[in-house]
């Protein structure tokens, strides 16, 4: 594929408000995992909260769309200047030449399982201030940034579980190929939610401490919640050095269980080597992998005999690790937020630790940190699998 | 500058709806040949999964499997070959009210199967299931632009991608209290297998653009195809499948987001 430019990015999640704060926490390997207190939850689980949610308010005008969710979305969309950087955007293309992809999984879901609560007595209707369009609905979050943003152009939400918001890149990707559109919002907001929470945990998949990704005793997922969202055009003929690129995705179902991944990963080994395709780059030229990690035993399994089929040739062990003990999963943001840790690894040579994990498998395949470590890098691989046996990678590098 | 339109071959149609079986016993109907007589939606139990994961299935896979089946049965290709795209405003209303209510009552612990059907790829993932396709599939939602979504990002993916794609857009119920919130009458799939270069029996070339703002949808003569088509978002496709069941060339205006429209332009193969 030809490469995009990603001209801005910004993330929120429990360890920042922001790339400033996030980038700090990932160099100290701070984690940002707690035990969890959210709402009427009494799960015995540690999770990623953002602090600061309740006290957003949306705009009038926007008030159908308020929810735990679209306040998270506007908290990340408030940060790092994306709000500017958009609207920059807009008036060199118009807004009609610009697209909204944005993953979630559980949208403002919150709002009706607490509406449940609430049935009317007698004839058990919700509570008129339930407004399903503006919150429930997996299209509510980019309807609502898009008339934050003010775009006009094409717009979706996709929702295909834990890999939504890095198959965005992909939408946005191909919409730009075929001349529809000259740049591209993409991103993921999901938030915490008593389906996922509850979900999860029904599955036996929740961890009781913080996620210890690929560690030898991990014992299953932190839930947590985050907005992360770039801003993608065509790259110019020159670019700064310090540019970050887009140049490859990668998508492929599993064809074997839905909430199960194929014990070898099979589907999430022919996702990185299309997206290795796209790039026109063999595996040895990636100088980190940023892992889908949630820390259960199967998925952490499956994904490392993956990465060691597709790096096996490369004739040294390839530097990896999960940010998932920092972030905890964020589910339909967690490509996007990958994502943008990968741009902060290429732009300020950081390749983040994995906090809580200690003791791994001796022969994984691959190198996984447990520190981090500074090291001028190039390329990055970024790893998404969700439910359904969807699967999604992506690679970005730096302008050289 | 003339913008860019997306386009490709029809080579398959799938259609489960109220009084409409399939594609080849409605397209009288749609095209205003013989009268519409709706009859509550039945939706056949989809082919090819293993009885383990056809036991675990409601109705929402089983609509947008089954238009699915019907259309790459008609197109004559091997679904491993295809590209998909699922598209839907909702889900499977009946799983998300069962959550609900069991998240809102003294004893919060969901059902696990309920809890993996419940994700909007649900049917994306079944689909692969019972095709063993490991090939890429996404999942939207566009609220009641679900379709013309669904039809834009399929038609750029067989543009950009050169491969067939299938695009399966389809929609269920919710039941009471969420029903009164979100008031689908009754279940409506349609599926369209695209190609990027026409079959000897290739039934039409489709091409779609955004419309200026204020452009008006196409609306449909027959009332209760009219009333179908506003109630349920996948019948929002209804003006496309009557220019495809005429057989004649032209234009159709589809909703898609918000305010905005998209026209489908329709050529003849033949």
């Amino acid at each position: 594929m030809t490469p995009l430019a990603i001209r801005h990015l910004t993330a929120t999640s429990c360890i920042g408000h922001g790339l400033e704060p996030t980038l700090e926490s990932l160099r100290a390997a701070r984690s940002g995992l707690a035990p969890c207190a959210f709402e009427t939850v009494t799960l015995d689980t540690c999770i990623g909260e953002v602090p600061g949610i309740d006290e957003v308010r949306l705009p009038a005008a926007l008030r159908r769309f308020d929810c735990r969710n679209h306040r998270l979305a506007q908290l990340g969309l408030a940060a790092d200047g994306f709000l500017d950087a958009v609207a920059a955007c807009a008036g060199r293309w118009g807004r009609r030449r610009i697209g909204l992809f944005l993953g979630t999984s559980t949208s403002g879901m919150l709002e009706t399982e607490v509406a449940y609560r609430q049935r009317d007595p007698k004839t058990g209707a919700l509570p008129a201030a339930l407004d399903y369009a503006g919150t429930h609905n997996p299209y509510s979050l980019a309807a609502f940034v898009r008339e934050l943003l003010g775009l006009e152009g094409p717009a979706a939400a996709v929702s295909s579980a834990c890999s939504s918001s890095a198959k965005v890149f992909g939408s946005a990707r191909r919409m730009l190929a075929a001349g529809l559109i000259d740049a591209a919002v993409v991103g993921g907001v999901d938030s915490l939610c008593l389906t996922t929470l509850y979900g999860f945990h029904s599955l036996q998949l929740t961890s009781r401490g913080p996620c210890r990704p690929f560690d030898l005793e991990r014992d299953g997922i932190s839930i947590g919640e985050a907005a992360a969202f770039a801003l993608i055009e065509r790259a110019p003929e020159s670019l700064d050095r310090d540019a970050i690129l887009l140049l490859g995705v990668g998508e492929s179902s599993d064809a074997y269980h839905m909430s199960s991944p194929h014990p070898e990963g099979r589907g999430a080994r022919a996702a990185m080597l299309e997206a290795l395709a796209a790039a026109g780059l063999p595996a040895q030229d990636i100088d980190y992998i940023n892992l889908h990690g949630t820390g259960t035993a199967s998925n952490d399994s499956a994904e490392a005999s993956a990465v060691a089929a597709v790096f096996a040739d490369c004739g040294r062990l390839v530097q990896a690790s999960s940010t998932k003990g920092a972030t905890g999963h964020t589910l339909g943001a967690a490509g996007a937020l990958e994502a943008v840790i990968c741009a902060l690894s290429l732009r300020h040579g950081l390749l983040p630790g994995s906090p809580h994990t200690r003791h791994v498998a001796a022969s994984l395949g691959f190198e996984y940190l447990l520190a981090s470590r500074q090291r001028p890098i190039a390329r990055a691989i970024s790893n998404s699998f969700g439910f359904g046996g969807s699967n999604c990678a992506l690679v970005l590098g730096r302008a050289q | 500058m003339t913008a860019p339109m997306p386009s490709a071959y029809v080579q398959g149609i799938g259609l489960i709806g109220p009084g409409l079986t399939d594609w080849q016993s409605s397209a009288r109907a749609l095209a205003g040949e013989e009268a519409y007589s709706p009859r509550a939606t039945t939706v056949p139990t989809p082919e090819g999964l293993p009885p383990a994961e056809r036991r675990r299935i409601g109705t929402t896979v089983k609509l947008a499997l089954g238009v699915a089946q019907q259309a790459v049965a008609a197109a004559g290709l091997d679904p491993g070959e295809l590209l998909a795209v699922f598209s839907s405003s909702s889900g499977d209303g009946h799983i998300c009210h069962e959550i609900c209510e069991t998240l809102a009552s003294a004893d919060r612990q969901l059902s696990p199967t309920r809890f993996h059907n419940s994700v909007h790829n649900a049917a994306a993932g079944y689909w692969s299931l019972a095709t063993g396709s490991m090939a890429a599939s996404t999942a939207l939602c566009a609220y009641d632009g679900s379709f013309a979504a669904g039809l834009l990002e399929a038609l750029v993916l067989v543009t950009v991608e050169r491969l067939p794609v299938l695009l399966s857009a389809y929609e269920t119920t919710y039941p009471e209290p969420l029903r009164a919130k979100r008031p689908v009458p009754d279940s409506f799939g349609m599926a369209l297998v695209l190609t990027p270069t026409p079959a000897p029996d290739a039934r039409a070339r489709l091409a779609a653009r955004l419309c200026d703002p204020g452009a008006p949808a196409d609306r449909l003569a027959d009332p209760r195809l009219e009333a179908l088509r506003t109630a349920v978002p996948a019948a929002r496709s209804l003006p496309l499948l009557r220019l495809l069941a005429r057989g004649e060339p032209g234009e159709v205006v589809l909703d898609y987001i918000g305010e905005q429209r998209m026209a489908v332009q329709v050529r003849e193969c033949r």
